[in-house]
């Protein structure tokens, strides 16, 4: 499912909304949650999951094409931790035979 | 720290959009919903931009009780994994972090 498809069926499962109204509003969602991440802010939703940002120590690493080594200096990635109800119901998804 | 909630997703709405307060509500659960029986259904999530959810398949493993050191298989299972995007990379990458985490 690509983000136009979320958009399409968030817009069939409310008669409110115009198309419109519910894409600008999963593109608003989706840059307030980058925003809480830019910000070290952690983002926690009961029942699919939370994201943190996890720290990645700084390492000395190669130019795959020169082969020159290069300092890469620490920083941060994000991380996605599976809430309870996701885990459970993907799994029951292969359970299920999907 | 402060962690971002559903309840702030929908206030925002409401700010910037215009939704009025049930409205709001119900798009962001929505949002969570969509997204998980998209998963659900073994369907994988791209979320351009941000980054996409995927499904992985894990056979059976050997396991232990950690309390009793009992062995114990771990059962075969569908997990979900998120990749962030290029783009949330780039900008979660640049923050200084003194006290997150």
């Amino acid at each position: 499912m690509t983000k136009s498809e979320l958009i399409e069926a968030i817009a069939a499962r409310q008669s409110q909304l115009s198309h419109k109204d519910v894409e600008l509003a999963v593109k608003t969602i989706l840059e307030h949650m980058s925003e809480a991440l830019a910000g070290g802010e952690r983002i926690e939703i009961r029942g699919f999951g939370s994201f943190s940002l996890h720290y990645r120590e700084p390492r000395r690493g190669r130019n795959p094409k020169t082969g020159d080594t290069v300092e890469l200096s620490g920083k941060y990635v994000p991380h996605f931790k599976p809430g309870k109800e996701l885990r459970e119901r993907v799994n029951l998804g292969l359970q299920g035979g999907l | 720290m402060a962690a971002l909630t559903k309840s702030e997703m929908a206030e925002r709405l409401f700010e910037e959009l215009g939704l009025n307060k049930r409205e709001a509500k119900e798009l962001v659960e929505l949002f969570f919903e969509e997204i998980r029986s998209s998963l659900e259904s073994n369907e994988q999530v791209k979320l351009s931009g941000f980054g996409n959810f995927d499904l992985r398949d894990k056979s059976q493993r050997p396991g232990r009780n950690p309390k009793t050191g009992e062995e114990i298989p771990i059962s075969a299972r569908r997990v979900v994994t998120f990749r962030p995007g290029q783009k949330l990379k780039a900008r979660v990458e640049a923050y200084a972090g003194t006290d997150s985490q």
